[in-house]
């Protein structure tokens, strides 16, 4: 349907006259963008998409990092900073003379009560920070201002420097307005019911307003420390269909385009009058395979499925634009990520392997797959490969909150998914991908290889020895020998590496796509 | 207080319905009965909602959150107490007038529904209008030439509307009179230059719009109002001309036809006013349950056209299992579907002596 009406579309355009141009205001951005995943705006809680878009454009944290390359770390809100010899203790010096949008100063207590809040809040995202050993009864201790300039963070053991780093980077260390927060508390909650709908940081945009399923407005921040915008407002429209995000764009109603397929973006880049610019993303895309169901668990199924994925196939067609080829837990752009892509489409070495393992005739599976484009797709060229060797693949489709209730649950079989890390740090992934400290079905820490039933004490351990590994170059050649094994043993078939696809009119020029989504920034945008 | 007004309450005597007047007997009918369905309706919406295979507190926690916090979260919601206590302690609320928050807006229910029922109100009733102004003539020209070209051109016209999906239907209306011709302006409610320049009162950005005098935004809604209403409305014209034609035709072979055409009556006062005026009140009906239709929203025409309405917004909700979100849309749809019904009984009596 949608294949079709993109034909309809570029054979109306072609042969009718070009329409005249509706115009946005010079020094107003407008995106197209689905924003419906936007439940929060309190950084303490987002942990969305949108979301941390919004933050990462209207709060400054302690620290930040290049997008174009992310080893590259510079203070932020804060000015500068030492780590102790014992590697636990962290000393920012905050930056001197900025002021939230309500003309309070910012000092070191806001940033000690923005963390400490974020850890007695505990929302989702919690654990990026908690994993450090804070909790709600030591938090006040051990992040503290030792004065209105200088904050202190003491961790509970001498992890990898860039990993606390990192970790201060993520949207949930975003810096709040203590006094402003603190007007609006009510029954202890540090201001979390007014927050998640309102705005209370500094950054180079500040809310203007949200109306859920409709759109966010955001305005220049003029006073902001670190220079003010060149656009006055960011309007971002929540606009579901694609097809209409496409029409929006050409006809120049709006400035960006976020969610065009690949056949739109083909036609997109045939326009003069529009550009298409990308950027790598950290989300991976992987099948992952439950142990618990007999034939998964055999290892040389698990390798023969692997090699009954279409990898080059799919890159070329219904996620071209979208994902390239990757094969390792670690994206692209992370310390220690392992870039070998040994699978490749090959039917009899998979069907060799198939027999070997007892199954020469393949067997009978199930997939859950989430009904969205391009999940489904991907499912289907699964399908037809999986099947040229026999195996016979179900595919059970299903609404996204539905296949993840059930994945959860540990009730699959297949589930097709991706994952995005949270944080710039290698054991984000690791310790999701390559962790599963507890196997049986209560456990308390549920990992993606939980998930999947994996049971991996001796990985479990490699990848814990790793977060304390202080030396990068070291650290990095553990990741590598970890992925390495997971490559080859783990039941996960990983295939692609996103791929962030913005449409643009000619003339807007400087949208940021970052690794990480709140590293989408709109504060370099120009228009002529 | 006095006497007058305590001889009016029902409580302040013992309750006995034979001691009350008929009116008041009435009245209570109908309030015990809506009282009822109401609750029909939420038991059901809420033991689906329950039962449906989706985690609410994934709504809220998203896919990562650690076990504690997702216990936590379960806990807040109150989703570990049995089933019936759930359901009493959210019938409890709802009688406070406390719909509850919905987790996907973090906003109260109430908020979201004054928010997103408008936009639906303000669609479905210019829909609603096109449909009755021009799906009525049609028919009644249909059966007037019934068999001849104007009926099958009509016939047609009423088939392609009630066929062709809405989805595909708004995208061609997109693509040739926004962007080919450029009659009308782009998706949402109004240009983004207007955007919150105009206070909600009702809601309804052209009721809004006009009692603050602001015309410039009238007409820039009415422009984006007119095509994904012409859309909405082309689906309930088909239905209504087509019924009309039906009526019509039953209508036209009767007695009281040919003794009016006898006696000499000019031929469009037969059709437009004997005929027509007898078949209004069925038809009434058919309006009647076409908009409460539309009114529910439509989720694809909302999709496509970027229109913050009822639909999308209950949509959302269901597949998040966003239960505060979904029970209050229900009602709302509910309460639109008992009230047209006891609008269109009143009509009813207005229209047809018979019924008073």
């Amino acid at each position: 349907m949608r294949k079709l009406f993109a034909c309809v579309v570029a054979a109306v355009m072609a042969v009718t006259a070009t329409p005249t141009l509706a115009e946005t205001p010079r020094d107003t951005l407008v995106i197209a963008f689905q924003i419906d995943d936007i439940i929060t705006l309190d950084p303490a809680e987002i942990f969305e998409f949108s979301g941390a878009e919004f933050a990462g454009n209207t709060y400054d944290r302690l620290i930040g990092y290049n997008h174009e390359d992310v080893s590259e770390i510079f203070g932020v809100a804060a000015e500068s900073w030492t780590i102790s010899d014992d590697g636990k203790t962290y000393t920012f010096k905050m930056r001197q003379g900025v002021t939230f949008p309500s003309g309070n100063p910012m000092t070191a207590e806001d940033a000690a009560f923005s963390l400490q809040r974020a850890i007695i809040l505990d929302k989702t995202p919690a654990f990026i920070l908690t994993q450090f050993g804070f909790t709600a009864d030591n938090v006040a201790d051990k992040i503290r201002a030792t004065d209105d300039m200088t904050l202190v963070i003491e961790t509970d053991r001498a992890y990898a420097p860039t990993f606390v780093l990192y970790c201060l980077t993520a949207t949930i260390s975003s810096i709040v307005d203590k006094k402003t927060v603190m007007e609006h508390e009510v029954d202890g909650d540090l201001g979390h019911k007014w927050l998640r709908t309102n705005y209370a940081g500094v950054g180079p945009f500040k809310l203007r307003q949200w109306k859920p399923n409709e759109s966010l407005t955001l305005d220049r921040n003029d006073d902001y420390w670190g220079g003010a915008p060149a656009m006055k407002r960011v309007i971002t429209r929540h606009i579901v269909e694609p097809a209409t995000q496409q029409l929006l764009l050409e006809k120049g109603d709006i400035d960006i385009a976020r969610n065009l397929g690949p056949d739109q973006l083909e036609s997109v880049r045939s326009n003069p009058d529009l550009a298409v610019q990308d950027g790598v993303k950290g989300a991976v895309y992987y099948l992952g395979l439950s142990q618990k169901n007999e034939a998964l668990a055999n290892p040389k199924v698990r390798q023969a499925l692997k090699y009954l994925v279409d990898y080059k196939g799919m890159e070329g067609t219904v996620v071209r634009d979208l994902m390239r080829v990757h094969q390792a837990f670690l994206p692209r752009g992370f310390l220690g990520a392992l870039e070998e892509t040994p699978y490749t489409l090959d039917v009899s070495k998979a069907k060799q392997l198939l027999a070997d393992a007892g199954y020469p005739d393949g067997f009978k599976i199930t997939m859950d797959t989430r009904n969205t484009s391009p999940i489904l797709e991907m499912a289907q060229s699964i399908q037809a490969t999986f099947g040229q060797a026999g195996v016979d693949l179900e595919i059970i489709p299903g609404d996204g909150k539905q296949t993840l209730t059930k994945y959860r649950a540990r009730n699959h079989d297949i589930y097709i998914g991706r994952w995005g890390p949270d944080y710039q740090d290698p054991h984000t992934n690791a310790d999701t991908f390559a962790r599963n400290p507890d196997n049986s079905d209560d456990a308390k820490s549920k990992p993606l290889a939980w998930r999947n039933a994996w049971d991996i004490p001796q990985m479990t351990k490699m990848s814990d020895a790793a977060i304390l590994e202080r030396d990068p170059a070291k650290r990095a050649a553990l990741y590598l020998e970890i992925q390495k094994a997971h490559q080859v043993t783990s039941p996960f078939v990983i295939m692609f590496q996103q791929t962030e696809v913005a449409a643009t009119r000619a003339d807007t020029k400087g949208f940021i796509i970052g690794p990480a989504f709140d590293d989408n920034r709109y504060h370099e945008v120009t228009k002529n | 207080m006095t006497e007058g007004v305590d001889s009016r309450e029902p409580a302040g005597r013992g309750f006995s319905s034979l001691s009350l007047p008929r009116p008041l007997r009435l009245t209570i009918n109908v309030i015990v009965s809506v009282a009822l369905t109401f609750l029909g309706l939420l038991f059901v919406t809420f033991i689906i909602g329950r039962v449906v295979p989706i985690d609410p507190v994934l709504a809220i926690v998203g896919d990562r959150a650690p076990e504690h916090v997702v216990e936590r979260v379960r806990i807040e919601l109150g989703l570990d107490l049995p089933l019936y206590q759930q359901f009493v302690i959210y019938v409890g609320n709802v009688l406070q007038g406390d719909l509850g928050e919905s987790v996907l807006t973090a906003r109260p229910v109430l908020d979201d529904i004054k928010r997103v029922f408008p936009a639906t109100l303000e669609l479905a009733s210019v829909a609603t209008l096109l449909g009755v102004l021009f799906g009525i003539p049609m028919g009644v020209l249909a059966a007037v030439n019934q068999g001849r070209w104007p009926d099958q051109v009509i016939r047609v016209v009423g088939l392609l509307g009630y066929s062709i999906p809405v989805f595909w239907l708004g995208l061609m209306g997109l693509l040739l009179f926004y962007a080919t011709w450029d009659l009308v302006p782009g998706p949402g409610r109004l240009d983004f230059i207007y955007d919150d320049m105009i206070d909600p009162v009702t809601g309804v950005i052209l009721i809004d719009s006009a009692m603050a005098g602001e015309w410039d935004i009238f007409w820039n809604a009415v422009s984006h109002v007119i095509l994904p209403a012409s859309i909405l409305g082309y689906f309930s014209l088909a239905y209504i001309s087509r019924m009309t034609r039906s009526f019509m035709l039953e209508q036209l072979s009767q007695e009281y036809i040919t003794t009016a055409r006898v006696k000499g009556v000019k031929e469009w006062r037969v059709i437009w006013v004997h005929a027509l005026g007898n078949v209004r009140i069925p038809l009434v009906t058919v309006i009647a349950l076409s908009y409460a239709n539309l009114l529910e929203g439509s989720v694809l025409t909302e999709i496509v056209f970027a229109w913050p309405g009822l639909g999308f917004y209950l949509t959302q909700s269901l597949l998040n299992a966003d239960m505060n979100a979904v029970l209050g849309s229900t009602m709302v749809v509910g309460a639109v579907f008992i009230g047209i019904n006891m609008l269109s009984d009143l009509l009813y009596k207005l229209l047809d002596p018979r019924a008073r």
